[in-house]
């Protein structure tokens, strides 16, 4: 079986799938993925596309199940380069990837990678006070 | 029963002249002056021409031995067809040959024929009509042809992408929307960003007569595969009454930008690019 390599570029993962995407395939993708994410504590993970142009229900749900995998390892995805059949073809089979961030093409998509950790390492101070809870029953109807 | 090989009705045929110039006379009524007497005696003395040499070798005008006079027919009524005659006025042309073949039999007496009137009548009623149904076939054939040619022009004409700025396409929607040419101005839009990097796109809407489910369906798949592939939609353009409509039906946009004219729209995407527009302190 064909492995899709994974190459780590500064805080991110790039995964540039030049090969007709199998089931077993992807699959193996989304462990190593995981396993990669640990070892080196990647903030985002980069996919490129733009050589696929054949996908299933499967491999776009897996898309989505890659970037929820990578969410709980606190790294963001970015999809990059889908070409227009494929984006049509996942549009139709309904999966629209909720939550997965999309991009051009590489470039594009190392600047959003870039534009996330920014603001991720803004002072602890700042982001202290996103925390505030929300005041308890919030909203005007609330007013007992 | 008549002769399978046409004997009599080549008898007939003889006499060239006459049967022409009786075709003519009466080809003529029904076209009502729409042809000169020249051009028609010209096109039924090559027509004829021809057919004389097909009846030499049978009456089954789907034989070979016809082929040059079916594209004659064939020819005849797409030219004429494309002058605005009507497909009647151009069969009633052919079947005036009926008029000229009968009174020759007539004229004949079924003599020379040897005998039979009747038959003969029958037989040249039918290859005639074969004839005629001919130009008929060939007249339909044309116009589906031109049918079919002008909806692919249709399709090409109305659906133009534009670049608007650096980084910004629009495809500007004209006429009623079907699932065919929605097909076609989505792969067209996508492919243009793809091709030209542009990261936002600009649907308008403002010549779109309708919008019913299904319209706004297509287009809501179109901003979905934009943004799957990494490129911001806008929706521009939307009138008063589609307005109402789409509320009325309940259509969801979700978090689909939506701006009521084209250049908002394009004002919204600039500002999406980091490019501010300021009028100048001097300006008109």
């Amino acid at each position: 079986m064909e492995r899709v390599p994974v190459l780590s570029l500064g805080d991110a993962l790039l995964v540039s799938i030049q090969i007709d995407l199998q089931d077993n395939t992807v699959l193996a993708l989304q462990e190593d993925l995981a396993e990669r994410i640990v070892a080196t504590g990647a903030r985002g993970v980069l996919i490129d596309i733009s050589a696929v142009d054949i996908v299933d229900s499967f491999i776009g749900r897996m898309f989505a199940s890659i970037a929820a995998l990578s969410r709980l390892l606190d790294a963001e995805t970015v999809v990059v380069g889908m070409r227009p059949a494929v984006a049509i073809t996942l549009v139709e089979l309904g999966l629209s990837l909720e939550g997965v961030r999309t991009a051009l093409d590489v470039e594009r998509g190392m600047k959003i990678l870039r534009a996330l950790s920014d603001h991720r390492d803004l002072p602890v101070t700042d982001v202290a006070e996103d925390l505030v809870p929300v005041a308890e029953g919030g909203g005007p109807a609330a007013g007992t | 029963m008549a002769q399978a090989d046409g004997g009599r009705l080549q008898i007939l045929l003889r006499s060239e002249d006459k049967v022409l110039r009786r075709w003519v006379e009466a080809a003529e009524v029904p076209l009502r002056g729409r042809v000169t007497i020249g051009e028609l005696e010209r096109t039924c003395s090559d027509l004829l021409a021809v057919l004389v040499e097909a009846a030499g070798s049978g009456l089954d005008v789907r034989s070979d031995a016809y082929a040059g006079a079916r594209g004659f027919l064939a020819e005849l009524s797409r030219e004429w067809a494309r002058r605005g005659f009507s497909p009647s006025e151009t069969a009633s042309a052919v079947f005036a040959l009926k008029e000229a073949l009968f009174a020759a039999a007539d004229e004949d007496g079924g003599a020379a024929a040897g005998g039979g009137d009747l038959a003969t009548v029958i037989e040249s009623s039918r290859w005639v009509d074969a004839l005629g149904l001919v130009t008929f076939e060939s007249f339909a054939r044309a116009r589906e042809q031109v049918i079919s040619e002008q909806a692919e022009q249709l399709l090409e004409l109305t659906t133009p992408v534009v670049k608007l700025w650096e980084g910004v396409v629009a495809v500007p929607l004209i006429g009623t929307l079907d699932s065919a040419r929605t097909q076609i101005v989505m792969e067209k839009l996508l492919q243009t960003l793809v091709d030209t990097g542009s990261e936002h796109a600009i649907i308008d809407i403002t010549g779109v007569p309708a919008v019913d489910t299904e319209v706004a369906q297509h287009l809501l798949k179109t901003v979905v595969a934009a943004r799957l592939m990494g490129a911001e939609c806008t929706i521009s353009g939307i009138r008063p009454q589609i307005a109402q409509t789409i509320v009325t039906l309940g259509i969801e946009f979700g978090d689909i930008t939506t701006k009521s004219s084209l250049a908002d729209a394009l004002l919204h995407a600039m500002r999406g690019t980091g490019v501010e527009v300021v009028r100048r302190a001097g300006g008109r």
